[in-house]
């Protein structure tokens, strides 16, 4: 971590194509740019049509804007793979069990591992999960871990996601715009599917099903609705998946069931994929404003009527406070040692971390425990000293509201620019399903980069793109 | 299949319908206006009154000219029935209806919207008219054919078919509504030229012209007319073909259970009316009343088909 050059995946750091782009590159140097600019374009046509594209709020007609697609596939060697997805698998089985712990005896709490008030004062604390049993035990369905990179091999983990992480859409997209652009690219690499993945998450949630569903079960998607930024990601998962895309309004309890309206009267669901959050999810019982939920849902689903998928609060764990407490998790519920690294964080509430963060603060990233959207934080090696000192004088005052990581280098995967290739950097987002049959990971997952040159920023909304993931056999 | 989707499936494929039919209205009034001899843009009038958008363009505009007219059924936001109103609405619809059309459907809908959007971006000179209408035209045939060739035959294309045909025969009455008076049998006008471009403009606006000629040859006048949009069922366009295919899809939806006993008791009724009957009968009991009652049935079907399959909550 502590290396001066950047690490990039094509080229390593000695400008030598590494194993897994040998192929690609063979290929890549042998083609005219001006097609592969074509290709380019002819994408971004597909993209339209097919109608990948996301919402974007605030404007008197929602407008639709696509997520660029860079056509340089980032390439990830089997065996890299085969122990990230050991590591991953081991970090979800985790998060489930703790999930599962604080929800009824608090294990880990009694142990000492994770001081009480980090879970009971948690604003993503759920009480009215308290004791409730999960249909199958599973908490976390559908999991994204945000992964970076910092060199060969090496991955950390950036944040969980276990609520209702999304991008699925665009990993399957990307593939498929890919296989239909540049074939002869797949039969020169042996590319580990994706395409599975939407009848894997249908088996994956069928598999969750209530004790008291019957026959095959009946699995629907909720979304709150056609102005939602990713509408597009849940109609195309409710069709690939083959089952009904359902909104709060075609809902109803009847006969202590979740039932959707059908033209044939209401039948009931066994198995909710909600891409809504809590909050929204049962004015009754959550937020009584909510016009997308489902009201009494929650009472149903304590009386085991109804899975959903993910649980309410499971939030909690990938809450950035507990974060730090990720390899402490991993060791007190798998008794093993965390395969995958955290970035090392400093909590700031303890004398010997403040110490060490006010001596190094010029070094550090420090942000606020509960803050997000990149507010109230101090990146030390940008910042000038007045701001170091301001942010000094805060820090003491209130220590236990700050974590600090050092500042990660993380690699690079060349994006076809307008003068060839150019390094940008990237990160990782695999997904993972769960069910009581196991833990699946579909191969590779959503690589986000980030367009512009030197720019750590990859999310779509501040030009960030998006890049097919391959991961090869061996 | 949800209510919901059911009904999104019903009005997208009414939208379509509605945006390819009001596109043959203006292309008849364009030419009508190019072939009459005396000046005026009487014909207009009774364009929008056929495509029922003339008393909202009554409401935005003092006086009736080409371009306005044009203008307001091509573009206008203001007019629900537009042809980007329509298009709009049909593609609205195939995003909520996403999970129950094929993507070769969806892509054709896209695709009719994403190429009329910049068709239709400015208003349309009479130059390019006929090009921006054959566009019209050739994205409505490709949803049609798309539809016809990937869809399973099941309760989704079932409520497809009812948006499709409730909109056309609704369509086809009010084009024959509008122009009862050119086809009520009259000795004084038969046979003068201004007549025949009338005549000839209620074929072209449902596309009717050439298979009219088929079974008519050079002869057939008004009564002949009228009898071939409402009672012949081999015609696509007609009242009696659209109120069979109602009454099929009606009938595949009722087979497993009892839903739509009433809206398929309302259908039978119509669709009686217009295999029994005949045209003299029609006349006998007046065209325009005859047109009326069907229009007011039409809308009835619609509303109890809501009801019926749930579309709302």
């Amino acid at each position: 971590m502590s290396e001066n050059s950047v690490f990039d995946e094509m080229w390593g750091r000695d400008a030598q194509v590494r194993a897994p782009y040998k192929n690609f590159f063979d290929w890549f140097d042998q083609e005219d740019p001006k097609r592969l600019r074509a290709k380019n374009r002819e994408a971004e046509d597909l993209f339209r049509l097919t109608g990948i594209t996301f919402n974007v709020y605030g404007r008197a007609e929602a407008e639709e804007r696509l997520i660029p697609f860079d056509i340089i596939p980032r390439i990830i060697s089997g065996a890299e793979w085969a122990k990230l997805s050991r590591g991953i698998e081991q970090r979800v089985r985790a998060i489930n069990a703790f999930l599962h712990d604080i929800y009824h005896t608090q294990e880990i709490v009694k142990a000492g591992r994770i001081p009480r008030e980090m879970i009971s004062q948690n604003e993503a604390f759920q009480p009215k999960m308290i004791g409730v049993d999960v249909p199958g035990g599973v908490y976390t369905h559908i999991v994204g871990i945000d992964l970076v990179c910092t060199g060969p091999g090496e991955f950390y983990v950036l944040e969980d996601n276990a609520r209702t992480p999304s991008g699925v859409s665009y990993m399957l997209e990307n593939r498929e715009t890919m296989l239909q652009m540049f074939p002869e690219l797949f039969s020169k690499n042996r590319v580990q599917p994706v395409q599975q993945y939407p009848i894997e998450l249908r088996r994956s949630l069928a598999a969750c099903a209530p004790a008291m569903a019957n026959g095959d079960p009946t699995v629907a998607v909720l979304t709150p609705g056609i102005y939602n930024s990713a509408y597009f990601e849940h109609a195309f998962l409710a069709d690939q998946m083959g089952v009904e895309l359902v909104e709060g309004h075609d809902l109803r309890v009847i006969d202590g069931r979740v039932a959707m309206r059908t033209t044939h009267g209401y039948q009931p669901i066994d198995v909710l994929y909600r891409r809504v959050d809590d909050d929204f999810l049962d004015p009754l019982n959550f937020n009584p404003e909510s016009q997308l939920g489902v009201p009494g849902i929650m009472d149903v689903y304590r009386a085991g009527g109804i899975t959903i998928a993910n649980a309410p609060g499971t939030g909690i764990s990938d809450d950035k406070a507990i974060y730090s407490y990720m390899p402490d998790i991993v060791e007190f519920y798998t008794g093993e040692r965390p395969l995958l690294q955290n970035v090392p964080t400093w909590r700031c509430s303890e004398p010997d971390a403040l110490a060490y963060v006010l001596d190094n603060l010029e070094d550090l990233v420090v942000k606020e425990v509960h803050g997000s959207g990149g507010y109230g934080m101090l990146i030390g090696p940008t910042a000038t000293k007045k701001e170091i000192a301001n942010f000094r004088k805060k820090l003491k005052a209130r220590p236990k509201n700050y974590i600090a990581q050092p500042t990660l280098s993380l690699s690079t995967v060349p994006i076809f620019s307008k003068t060839g290739l150019a390094p940008r950097h990237v990160d990782l987002r695999p997904y993972v399903m769960v069910s009581p049959d196991g833990i699946k990971i579909t191969p590779g997952g959503l690589t986000r980069v980030a367009l512009k040159k030197g720019s750590l920023v990859v999310n779509s909304s501040q030009g960030g793109g998006t890049k097919d993931t391959w991961v090869l056999e061996e | 299949m949800l209510g919901k989707t059911a009904n999104g499936l019903f009005w997208m494929y009414r939208y379509m319908e509605r945006a390819e039919n009001t596109a043959r209205l203006i292309e008849t009034g364009q030419r009508i206006a190019l072939t009459r001899l005396n000046q005026g843009d009487d014909e207009w009038a009774s364009v929008l009154q056929s495509a029922d958008c003339l008393n909202g363009f009554r409401s935005a505009h003092d006086e009736i000219s080409r371009d306005l007219a044009v203008d307001w059924m091509l573009r206008s936001k203001d007019n629900p029935s537009s042809v980007v109103s329509s298009v709009n609405a049909a593609r609205q619809n195939a995003r909520l209806v996403r999970t129950a059309i094929t993507g070769d459907v969806w892509e054709a809908v896209n695709s009719a919207y994403m190429a009329l959007k910049t068709a239709l971006a400015r208003k349309v000179s009479e130059r390019d008219l006929p090009s921006v209408l054959r566009l019209i035209r050739h994205h409505a045939a490709l949803v049609r054919g798309v539809t016809h060739g990937t869809m399973l035959r099941n309760d989704i294309y079932d409520f497809a078919r009812l948006g499709t045909f409730l909109e056309r025969a609704d369509n086809t009455a009010r084009i024959l509504d509008v122009k009862y008076y050119v086809l009520l049998p009259s000795a004084r006008a038969v046979g003068t030229s201004i007549d025949n471009v009338q005549w000839e403009s209620i074929l072209r606006s449902v596309s009717a012209k050439g298979g009219f000629r088929m079974e008519y040859g050079a002869g057939g006048g008004p009564r002949e007319i009228a009898a071939f949009l409402i009672l012949d069922r081999r015609m696509p366009r007609s009242l009696a073909f659209c109120a069979g295919k109602l009454s099929d899809n009606l009938g595949y939806l009722g087979s497993e259970d009892d839903a739509g006993n009433v809206s398929r008791a309302m259908v039978g009724a119509l669709r009686d009316r217009l295999t029994t009957k005949s045209i003299d009968d029609i006349f006998e009991y007046g065209l325009h009343e005859f047109l009326q009652t069907t229009l007011e049935d039409l809308s009835g079907i619609s509303r109890q088909i809501e009801q019926d399959f749930r579309f709302y909550a």
